[in-house]
Order: structure tokens, then sequence, then C-alpha cells
């Protein structure tokens, strides 16, 4: 009664030869699908040369040619794959999103003497004279009226910013555009230092 | 001593000298053995005979458990009565990049319910890859009034409300680890649920998790908890709250910050380096989320003692990243993101001649137009400089066999070697030959390898390889590689001391799968998934090892003979009962 199982036919060697086209679309349809653990239904599996049980050679037969058939897979396509930990993948990821943050939209802003920072969204902003405001009345300081030529003079604090270089600029210089695409952070100084700035 | 000498001595003419030998008080026997402590070696001896295995089983105080379902809790509870260190493991290693289904099993309730009744004074449990529920920490901070270590790496199932309860019940914590974890993050309260009265926590780690705590709870904790020598801080902990913490406990040995990245003006930069340069006992240091080069100096003061450097969250480019280790001569473990590129890993060569085990993860994995990260150059530089080199990790884009023969050549001390070259099925990319002949080197020079992890293209020339030479080896990853059944037979066949084979996506099937029959039963367990194996070959396994648990999840929508994926482990318990429907037993 009890059949003989047969490992040629349970493996169904043409079938399940991998291929670098899409399920179905080639002649013997394979019974088993889709490699399960891709996420949609693309064969991102690379090619696997040769299929053989029967045989226990291992020759390679390198079809170079056949690299040129199908993209390479997306990493993303492949569950699982590389093996890193979904920890470390969401780290990694919400860093990235800070980094993107931090080209315009939430910055922090630190005031000189202060216990803690700010964080605030440059783009609710129109431009600079709201943004000024609105510094003055979460910090509860002066900062005063911009000119091109002597900055925040007469005030004791100057806003400045560290652009997508790494510098410090005085915050009013270039047209607000270009301001909230390369600012990073803000911090508003206070005292000589900052008396010092806009009279170079 | 080796258990057939003392048999030999028993068969031995002289009767009256193998009995003197063998008739030493228990309490001797049990005082020697309790200095055991590794358990294999605890292992050895309990088959050594019946006086033996029972003076063993009374002396062992922890207990290390390899697959949470080889064995039960009642069994073990009946072998062990004095157990007061627990280390339990559950969920294949697959499960930590998804390819295990939800609710799969690996629950602590009923270890923890057992351990209860049998252990009222256990002291230590240390678990990974289990499912621990927020009622199940509850139930242990309650049920053992001696409770003192806690550790939870890359398990789920709870939130913060259990970690809250263990703070307020465990009177006599020392160490409270909680890394890497599927934690449902409810908010930093519970932090603050440690009482006002309690100093004795030693490690404390929460790093793993994202909200914010209240900074003067921690600050109060730390500053009354004398002993605490590690502090490992989440990301939420700025670098002046940093600052004044650490000038509250000088004595910390590990440290991992909170994030590294906010604005300090000069004289914060300056106490921040004043205060970790009191940390004269510091040897390791992670953390530096987010880390900006500009205030890694004030790093230095404590670079030079460090031994452990972990600067995997820490996105440096190779010039920060050289700077750096030029203030760490004594590194041993460096763990870095792959940011550093190959000329950072030419510093590391250049500057951490001690070092022993690298690791190097990528930091961009979603990001396909930008093309950065190491190749085979970077680790190449490494292995000139570091001979000592004994375990890497190492994730890149691109490799050839020249780099790694080159490799092993100038480091065949290797211990662990796991290389992942990203994209699936690469070749050498110069030769655009497979990747066989470097794993090769690998197992021919490196005569003392445990641990493999195979990737790029690969034929069956390379298990032909691990098989002949991997005499060692006792773990092996595989994926996207093999031509045939013969690969996997090779491995089955050659590998005596294999114990932990995990394939995923390679061309083995049934005859593969049961070539192994007569190893599976030495090993702790395998695992094929996307594989070749059908419902019939896994049938067939179990029903010719009666022992073995072989258990076959299905995907949905899959072929009813297809075996998607198949988890063989040995088990003195029989097939659980606790498995969800997607995990058929066979």
């Amino acid at each position: 009664m009890e059949r003989r199982v047969n490992y040629e036919n349970d493996l169904n060697l043409m079938a399940t030869e991998p291929r670098l086209g899409l399920p179905g679309c080639g002649d013997d349809e394979p019974q088993r699908k889709t490699n399960p653990s891709i996420r949609n239904n693309k064969r991102t599996v690379p090619e696997i040369s040769e299929v053989s049980s029967s045989e226990s050679n291992s020759s390679i037969t390198m079809s170079g040619s056949d690299d040129q058939d199908s993209p390479p897979p997306a990493k993303e396509q492949v569950v699982g794959w590389p093996p890193i930990r979904s920890n470390r993948k969401n780290c990694l990821q919400s860093s990235k999103r800070n980094e993107v943050e931090g080209m315009g939209m939430y910055v922090k802003v630190s005031v000189d003497g202060a216990p803690y920072l700010r964080k605030i969204d440059l783009k609710v902003y129109g431009g600079y004279p709201q943004l000024l405001k609105a510094l003055e009345n979460m910090f509860k300081l002066i900062i005063g009226a911009y000119s091109k030529r002597e900055g925040y003079n007469g005030s004791d604090y100057a806003p400045t910013y560290e652009d997508k270089d790494g510098d410090w600029m005085l915050v009013g210089d270039v047209p607000w555009e270009m301001f909230i695409s390369s600012c990073k952070r803000l911090r508003i100084m206070k005292g000589s230092e900052a008396r010092g700035l806009g009279c170079v | 001593m080796e258990p057939s000498e003392l048999k030999r001595s028993k068969d031995s003419p002289n009767l009256d000298e193998s009995t003197r030998r063998l008739s030493f008080p228990d309490e001797v026997l049990e005082r020697v053995l309790s200095l055991l402590k590794s358990h294999r070696d605890r292992s050895s001896v309990s088959l050594v005979c019946k006086d033996w295995y029972n003076a063993e089983r009374w002396s062992r105080t922890h207990v290390f458990i390899g697959n949470c379902y080889s064995v039960s809790p009642e069994i073990v509870a009946r072998r062990f009565p004095k157990i007061r260190s627990v280390t339990l493991k559950g969920k294949p290693r697959f499960s930590d990049f998804n390819l295990v289904p939800e609710n799969w099993g690996a629950d602590i309730h009923a270890w923890l319910v057992v351990f209860a009744a049998k252990y009222p004074f256990l002291e230590e449990l240390r678990l990974k890859r289990m499912a621990i529920s927020d009622e199940s920490l509850e139930f242990l901070a309650v049920s053992f009034p001696n409770f003192k270590a806690l550790s939870l790496l890359s398990c789920d199932g709870f939130s913060t409300n259990g970690l809250a309860a263990i703070a307020t019940h465990c009177k006599n914590l020392t160490e409270l680890d909680i890394q890497e974890n599927g934690i449902d993050d409810k908010g930093g309260s519970w932090l603050s649920c440690f009482p006002e009265s309690f100093t004795s926590l030693e490690v404390l780690n929460f790093a793993n998790l994202s909200s914010d705590i209240n900074f003067d709870a921690l600050e109060r904790l730390v500053g009354r908890c004398k002993s605490m020598r590690v502090l490992k801080l989440n990301r939420s902990v700025s670098l002046e709250q940093l600052q004044r913490l650490l000038v509250n406990a000088p004595q910390l040995a590990e440290l991992g910050t909170g994030s590294f990245s906010e604005e300090l003006t000069f004289r914060q930069c300056v106490e921040l380096e004043s205060a970790l340069s009191n940390c004269k006992n510091m040897h390791t240091l992670s953390g530096l989320w987010d880390a900006k080069g500009i205030y890694l100096p004030a790093l230095y003061p404590v670079c030079t003692h460090l031994t452990f450097l972990n600067l995997s969250y820490a996105a440096l480019r190779s010039d920060e990243l050289a700077k750096l280790l030029a203030h760490c001569p004594r590194l041993k473990r460096l763990w870095v993101l792959d940011t550093v590129e190959d000329k950072g890993l030419e510093a590391v060569g250049m500057n951490c001649p001690l070092l022993e085990e690298l690791r190097v993860f990528p930091a961009d994995l979603f990001d396909e137009e930008i093309i950065h990260g190491v190749t085979e150059a970077g680790f190449v530089a490494v292995s000139f400089g570091c001979p000592r080199l004994h375990y890497v990790l190492y994730f890149c884009c691109q490799m050839t066999n020249a780099a790694v023969a080159t490799i092993v050549q100038n480091c065949p001390d290797f211990t662990h070697f796991r290389l992942c070259i990203m994209n699936p099925g690469q070749p050498d990319h110069i030769t655009n030959e497979p990747m066989d002949e470097a794993f090769g080197a690998v197992v021919k020079t490196c005569t003392k390898l445990q641990r493999l992890s195979v990737s790029g293209r690969l034929t069956d020339l390379t298990f032909e390889y691990i098989g002949r030479y991997a005499k060692n080896l006792e773990t092996l990853s595989v994926a996207f590689a093999g031509s045939s059944d013969w690969g996997m037979q090779c491995v089955m066949g050659g590998c005596s001391k294999l114990r932990k084979l995990e394939i995923r996506d390679c061309p083995f099937g049934n005859a593969a799968l049961l070539s192994g029959l007569e190893k599976y039963e030495s090993m702790r367990s395998l695992w094929m998934s996307a594989c070749n194996v059908t419902m019939n070959g896994c049938r067939l396994l179990a029903r010719e090892m009666p022992r073995l648990n072989v258990e076959v999840m299905k995907e949905d929508g899959s072929d009813d003979s297809q075996a998607d994926k198949v988890y063989v482990y040995r088990s003195i318990a029989g097939p659980r009962r606790d498995a969800p429907p997607s995990v058929l037993t066979l």
C-alpha cells in the first residue's frame, strides 16, 4: 500500500528549474510558483546554473548572457535580505529621516544660555520676518531688523544657521527658498560674539 | 578527564585502586564539579557514570537551553533541582529577518510557571528570540524574590509596561539588559518605577527604546547605584545630559551614549571631555547615534583604554573614523557602518594591530542610486594590519576570490567568517567566476573555523570544500547558493561537528534533506526555506527519525506538495503542542 516515494518525480526537475523570466512565461509551467520568499511576483532569485540531483558533478554552465536578460534584483524585494535585524534597519531609516528633515523642514533652534533646545518647522513661515518674529516670541528676546550691510546691528542677539556644508551663516543673507533648503539648524548667538557679526 | 579513562579503570584488574578512585565522597565530587562552568564540560561529565550524572545535576546552577523546544520545563526541573540561572533560546535565527511567521511560538510563560514552582530562588533569566508578554514579565517580577538579572535579546511581545513591572517589584535587580527587541514602546515612565531606595543596579541597557525617559529619575538612579558598571542609554538622552550622568558615574566600564549630535557650546564640550576622561575603567563604548565628527574628540581620553568600540549607529566618514582610531591603539573589537568605506578600513588596519573582531554593517539599504559601502579592498587592508583578526561580519557590495585568499593568508585564525555580498548570487567582480575558491581558501586555511556564512555566486564546489575541510564547523548559513543536492550532501557528510545549518533559496531538495538523516540528532537544528524540499520528503524524514521534530511552515498560495519552510530539530519533549495553524508538525 505504501507508495514508494520517488524523489525524481517529487522534485519535478524541469518544472523547478529557476529561470530568469517571470513565472508563467516559460513553456513548461513550473509547478512551483514564484519563490515564496520574494514579496512580489518577480523572480529575483539569481540564475542558478544547474539543478540536478542525479548527477553528482558540479559542472557549471556559466551563461553570461543571462546576466543581461533581466535587471539585477532590487534589494528591498527579497524578504529578509540582506540579513539585518529589523531593529537596526529601523534605526538607520530614522537617521535618514532626520537627515532629510534637517534639510529645511524641522530644525533645532538653540539660544546661547538657554538650558534646552527647541524645534521649529521652517516650512510654516513665509519668509524671514515671520521666522524672526516667531523666534522672538519663542525665546522672549529681541532680534530686531536685518540689514544687508550691518546684519542685526543694535541687537544683543544674532540668528545664525548651519548650512549643508557645515558653515555657520547669518540668517537673512540668502533668498528665503535657498535658506530653508540648506538650513540644518539654527543658533541664536548672544553678546559680544553676536554684536561682532554683520560688521565685518 | 576523558570519560573513557574512568571506564577503563573500572575494567582494570587492579580493583582496589579503581574502587578507591570511585568511592570518594559525593560532597567532594559535587564541590569539584561546582567549579565547572561550561555547560559542554558538564554534559561530558554527566555521561561518565550514574554517580557523576547525579553529582553533576545536583551541583548545576546554570542551565543553557539552546532550543526551547528540545526539552520541556518539567524535564529540566526534574533533572536539575538547584538552578539559579537560565539561558533560553527560542525561534530559529531567520526570525530576525522576518522569515518566521508571527505567533510561531517560543513563549516563555509555560517555563516561568514551572520555574516559579521549582526554582523559587531563580536569579537570572537570559532569553534570546523568545516571545514574552507583559503578563509574563509581571509574573516574573512578583514570583522570584531573589531575582537579579534579566537579559532580553531579539525577543518580542512585550511593552514598556512589562519593564515597569520589573522595575517596580525586583528589589534585588542587578541587571536589566534590553537589546534589539521588538518592544511596544509606550513611553519612558517605566524608568521612574525604580524605587528611591533601590541601589543595586549594575547593568542598565535601554538603548533599544526610543521614547524619552524622565531624565531626573535616571540621574538619581545612576547617582545612587554606585556599583553600576554598564550603562547604555537611548537616543533621547542628549550630550549635555550624558555629561551630567558621567560626573556621577566615573566607575562605568561600558557606556552607550545617547544622541551624539546636538550642538554644544565650547564649555559644554570641555565638560563632556573632562567627565569622560574621569572614566578610568571604561573599556566599551557604543551608542553614538548620529555622531557628528566635530564632537568625537571629546572621546579621545577614553579611547586609549577602549577594547570595544561600537560605531554601528554612527554614520562616520572615512576621515572621521581615521582621526578617531588614531587614539584607539588597544581596540580588540570594532563595529562600524560601511559609510567609512575602504579608506576608513585602511585606517583600521593602520591603527588597530590588536584587533580581533570587525563587523561592518550596511548603512543604506534602500538607495539604489548611490553606490557606496565597502569592497574587497577594505577587508584586505584590515587583514594586513590586524593579524589577530578571528571574527568578521562583512557586508559588502563586491568581492573577489583573490582578495579572500589574501585575507585568510594574513589571518589564518578565523573562528567566525561571515561574509555577505549583498547582491544575491553575485560572482567575483573581476573574473566573473563563482566565489567557490574564496570559501575554499577560507576552509582550507582556517582550521579553527566554527561559524561560516557564505554568499555570492556559489556552485556545489563550495560545499565540497566545506565538507572536505571545515572539520570544526558548527554553524553554517547559506543563501542563494549551490547547484544541486550534491552540495548539501557534501556538507552533511563531511562536517562532523555541525550543529546548526540554515539554508534559504537554494536548489537543495529531498535527496539533500534525507542525506542528513543520521546527522540531525547530533545537531541542534536545520532550517531550509525556499528550497526544493517537498512535503513527502519531510514526511519521510519524520517517519524515519521519531526523535526529531519536523515542522513545516506553509506560505499562502503555495503548492500543496511544496514544503516552503522546514525546521527540523531534535527533542526529548516530543512534538510541541503550541504550534500555530501555519506550522505543521509531521
